[in-house]
Order: structure tokens, then C-alpha cells, then sequence
């Protein structure tokens, strides 16, 4: 059989965006459309990715209700063999991280991630992915003979809506007892700030250099009128709380203005900003993969521009 | 308990590029290298843990070519007990089902009770050796991890598992297992003069790669991507950038 095997992706009951992004991108081949929902009870989530363009949605009864990754592993093995699809499409999630490559490393198959464009011919699967910090792309070919699973970007194909009319069935997979096992979640801390609800948001990154440098841009920021947000290295050295983050592991922000001060846009980063209304980017590299998804750019020396902002404000 | 590392000496492209003949990688000569960022998060953390126990090795394995040393020579100024680089060439040798097979190599020998890697490479983003290596070792593992709580006692750990939106999911792991390290997990120590000296007069053990099957993927070509419109220039003077700037923003929000 040839056709497109979707991993849906849920959380705590609810289906995640990135799952209707799948459907959209799978509907690109021209072979019929699965969605697999994988969860202690996933009627009710089958449903939910009943959406138009899905020809069936299998509900795999396997683990428990949240994610483990061996139950994941086990499931999609076990769906692959069944149903052997050419082609096994899910989120590049930290879900799919924990499973999918593992799969793919047991079975031999084929396996690229960070996808943003596919296609099969003659049975050639070919994925197009990135690589030297976004600066550079290329076309990889799959291994034939053998199913390619492929982690897609998210964001970059639009959700698929509109009620479906998909052949439903159902699958039971015992899986093996986890050796990694969910406890529970922890939500991010509560912030002081929301960036999400903000206009306009004037966004640092390593570019600044120094800690020192926070408190002058934090000044500018409230001149300008505009929220502080940074990129994940601020966060990770421990120079402001992640409630400040842009990008996939923290805030998707959608302002009029996100003004973008030494960030060079990697691609977690861009996904959780590049819907903002009005994008201007400051950075000295003129490659910068920012600059793909800014509006307005200046190849400049952010703190020389910053000298001339604090004169007008 | 005795830790393994695998570590990569990424590749890091500046502002110009130039194939190589066949156009299926950068020419070497455009590209600079480095210990990548994830990695060193979780030399980090194999430190920590050691440290913290009061015993154990720590093991840092790459697979790559000679300059792949440098990162090697980096983790060992940092504190690592041993090195072993497994030699491998060019991009045939860098998909990540290729990596881990030379990684499983050396890490079924070492028997470690612990594998950590980085989440991801820097060039190129894969998020995958370290767990193609745990199946290829039949270990447990957790992806994208930032927070390592180990109860060497009952041969577990309890982690935290970084998902998107900062939503953290707590997972209990049984040892042995794989962890990728997220960066922000800690924070890595700068090797004094003295241990940098010390690293650089260290044996490397060399190993050779195994082809045990095709690769994960082939690259076809490499190119420069259409930019499409791009950004429109604000200029080059930075008080007329700046000024612009004013008059975007207030355009903007009126």
C-alpha cells in the first residue's frame, strides 16, 4: 500500500495545532491520508482530527493518556507494519523527538527532520531541510524501498479546517511497560509580564553581549513605548525570565511592531514571531536568517542604532 | 556511575559560502568550527552529576574528522576523565543514523550508566542521534531535557522534559538511559589556563566509523535559498536608520 500515515500530537485532551498542519502537508501527495491518534482512550481525540482531507483516522488504543515515548515508539511500529505507508509524517515537536528517530533507527527506515518541503516521485521520497544555521538548504533524499519518516517544520503549512468525513478504525497495541514515565506537568512560572498581549515589542538577543547591557534596552524599550522580550540565550544564561521568551519553546507572539535588536533568527525563534504585523531587524550579519522574515532590515552595529533612538525619545 | 558524552564539533557558516565541486556540502574553507552549544550543557551536567556523587567517569565520544579534536580537547580542559573520537569524513558520514552507529560502537564497550548528548546540533538541527543512539543501545531516554534529579540508589532519575510554550513534563527514567541536555540547564564553567594545558598533552583514543547500512538520508544538493522579497533596507547610517525606525513604529501604532 502506498499512503501518508499522520502522528497526531495532543496534550492534557487536546489536540495540537502542529496535527492539522500535518493534514494540510500530507494532502500535498497524491495518495490517501491516515491519521493515527495514539492514547489510552483516544476516541474523543479522533474526532477532533476529523478535519477535511483526512480519508481515515485510526484510534490506537495503546499506554496512557499522556505521552511516553516508548508507548509512541511501540504504537507507531506497530502501525507502520500494519498499514506500511511509504511516507510517516509528524510534528518537529519535542514529543516526536523522543520517539520518531528511534523508529526509524530500529526499522532501517529513512529519517530527516526540520522538513519544510517533500515530495515523492518514482518512489523517491525527497525532503528539503536546512542546514548551517538556516543559511544554506538542501534536498535529501530518502532511502527507497523503505518508509521515510519526516519531521515537519511547524508553522510553515497552514491548519487544515472544515469538517471531515473520515472512514474511521481501530487499533489496540500492547506496548512494553515505559522506562520513562510521565508524572506530571509544570506549568511556566507566572510572570509579571505578558508579552503576548502586547503591541509592540522591542526583542533582544545574544547580539547585546553583555548582562550589562539588558538594563539599557529594558530603558529604551519603555521610552519607545514597547514590552522587552528576548530570544532564548538571554534565557539561558540566566539574564531574564523566560515569561520574556520568543519562540517555540516559549512565547508565539503576534504584535503590530516586534522590533528585533542582535538576534540572528534561529528557526524556533522565527516560528514564534514571524505572524507579527511589522518586522524590522538590526544585526550585523547580513545573512542572518531574521532577515528572511523581517519587513525592514539595517546590516548595522545594534548599539550604534540604539545610540541614535535614545536621542529622539 | 560512569557517564557517557557525545559531543560535536559543529561547523559555522559566515557571511559568505561556497560549495564544494560535487554541491552537496559547504566548502570547507567558508566554514568555522566549534564545540557545539548543546554539547557543552551536557558535559556540563555529566560533571555536576559526577561531582555531586562524589565518584565516577566521565566519557566524551565524538564522531567526526581531526579537527573534531579541538571540541574533545575542550570537554577534557572542562574536566572530562577520557576522549575517544571515532574518525569519519564528510557528509556521507553525518547523517544522524550514521552518527549513532559509530557513537553505539564505543558506548556499548563503555557501558555507561548514563548517555548524555545536546538536544540538536547547531548545523544541523536534527534532534535525533541521541535518541537513535539510545534505541541502537536499547536504552530508555527522554528528549529536551532541563532538569536532571538522579537517584543513583534505586537506578532512576527524575527529569524535566521542556515542551513547547515552557510547559515542563516531569518524567520518572530508569538507568541505564540517554538524556539530550537543552541548553539553560545550567550553567557550563570556563576551563582555567592550567586545564586547557593539561587537556592538550592528553591521549585521544581513535577509533574507526563502521558503514552498517545506508544512512537516514542522502544529501542530493546544497544551495543558497531564494531570499524572495526579504527585508527592504532601512539604510546604512544609523541615524537615519533610527529615525525611520520612529516613524515605522508610530505608523505602525496609530
Amino acid at each position: 500500500m502506498s499512503g501518508t500515515l499522520v502522528v497526531a500530537e495532543h496534550v492534557r485532551g487536546r489536540v495540537r495545532d502542529v496535527t492539522r498542519e500535518l493534514v494540510t502537508a500530507a494532502q500535498e501527495l497524491p495518495r490517501p491520508v491516515a491519521v493515527a491518534v495514539i492514547a489510552a482512550t483516544p476516541a474523543p481525540l479522533a474526532e477532533a482530527v476529523d478535519v477535511a482531507g483526512v480519508d481515515e483516522v485510526i484510534a490506537v488504543t495503546a499506554g496512557g493518556d499522556e505521552f511516553e515515548n516508548d508507548v509512541y515508539q511501540d504504537a507507531l511500529a506497530a502501525l507502520i507494519k500494519e498499514r506500511e505507508p511509504d511516507v510517516v509524517v509528524a510534528g518537529f515537536t519535542v514529543n516526536s523527538m523522543g520517539f520518531a528517530p528511534a523508529v526509524a533507527a530500529r526499522a532501517g527506515f529513512g529519517f530527516a527532520s526540520d522538513v519544510f518541503a517533500f515530495s515523492v516521485s518514482d518512489g523517491q521520497v525527497v525532503a528539503r531541510r536546512a542546514f548551517y544555521g538556516a543559511k544554506v538548504h538542501a534536498e535529501v533524499e530518502l532511502p527507497s524501498g523503505v518508509p521515510a519518516v519526516l519531521l515537519l517544520r511547524p508553522t510553515v503549512w497552514a491548519q487544515a479546517e472544515g469538517a471531515g468525513s473520515a472512514s474511521r478504525s481501530e487499533l489496540t497495541v500492547e506496548t512494553r511497560a515505559s522506562r520513562a514515565r510521565h508524572v506530571n506537568f509544570v506549568e511556566a512560572p507566572v510572570a509579571d509580564v505578558d508579552i503576548t498581549a502586547a503591541d509592540f515589542l522591542l526583542s533582544i538577543g545574544r547580539g547585546i553581549g553583555d548582562r550589562e547591557n539588558i538594563e539599557r534596552f529594558r530603558a529604551l524599550a519603555e521610552k519607545m513605548g514597547a514590552t522587552l522580550s528576548v530570544s532564548r540565550p538571554i534565557v539561558d544564561s540566566g539574564w531574564m525570565p523566560s515569561a520574556r521568551q520568543v519562540g517555540q519553546s516559549g512565547k508565539t507572539v503576534k504584535p503590530k511592531v516586534y522590533l528585533a535588536f542582535g538576534i540572528s533568527g534561529a528557526v524556533q525563534h522565527l516560528a514564534g514571531m514571524k505572524a507579527s504585523g511589522t518586522i524590522i531587524a538590526v544585526n550585523t550579519d547580513p545573512e542572518a536568517a531574521i532577515f528572511g522574515v523581517a519587513h525592514y532590515g539595517a546590516v548595522l552595529d545594534l548599539f550604534d542604532v540604539a545610540d541614535e533612538l535614545e536621542k529622539l525619545y | 556511575m560512569k557517564t557517557v558524552v557525545c559531543v560535536k564539533q559543529v561547523a559555522v557558516l559566515g557571511d559568505e559560502v561556497e560549495f564544494t565541486g560535487d554541491e552537496r556540502d559547504v566548502d570547507p574553507d567558508y566554514l568555522e568550527r566549534s564545540l557545539n552549544e548543546w554539547d557543552v550543557s551536557a558535559v556540563e551536567e555529566a560533571l555536576r552529576i559526577k561531582e555531586s556523587l562524589g565518584e565516577g567517569e566521565v566519557v566524551v565520544v565524538t564522531v567526526g574528522d581531526d579537527e573534531s579534536e579541538e571540541a574533545l580537547r575542550r570537554c577534557l580542559a572542562m574536566g572530562a576523565d577520557r576522549a575517544i573520537r571515532v574518525a569519519a569524513e564528510g557528509i556521507d558520514d553525518a547523517d544522524p543514523l550514521t552518527i549513532a552507529r559509530g557513537l553505539a560502537a564505543v558506548a556499548k564497550r563503555e557501558e555507561p550508566d548514563l548517555v548524555l548528548t545536546g538536544v540538536q546540533s547547531s548545523d544541523s538541527v536534527q534532534a535525533a542521534t541521541g535518541v537513535m543512539l539510545a534505541e541502537l543501545l536499547d536504552f530508555a531516554r527522554v528528549a529536551v531535557v532541563s532538569k536532571v534529579t538522579l537517584d543513583a540508589g534505586s537506578r532512576k532519575a527524575e527529569v524535566h522534559r521542556e515542551l513547547e510554550g515552557g510547559l515542563l513534563d516531569v518524567v520518572e527514567v530508569d538507568l541505564p538511559a540517554l538524556l539530550t541536555i537543552q541548553t539553560g540547564i545550567n550553567e557550563p564553567r570556563y576551563a582555567n589556563l592550567r586545564a586547557i594545558k593539561q587537556a592538550n598533552l592528553k591521549e585521544i583514543e581513535e577509533t574507526a566509523l563502521e558503514h552498517e547500512g545506508p544512512g537516514a538520508y542522502r544529501v542530493r544538493r546544497m544551495f543558497v535559498p531564494e531570499r524572495g522579497a526579504g527585508a527592504e533596507l532601512l539604510g546604512d547610517n544609523p541615524g537615519d536608520v533610527a529615525a525611520r525606525i520612529v516613524e515605522l513604529v508610530r505608523g505602525r501604532l496609530s
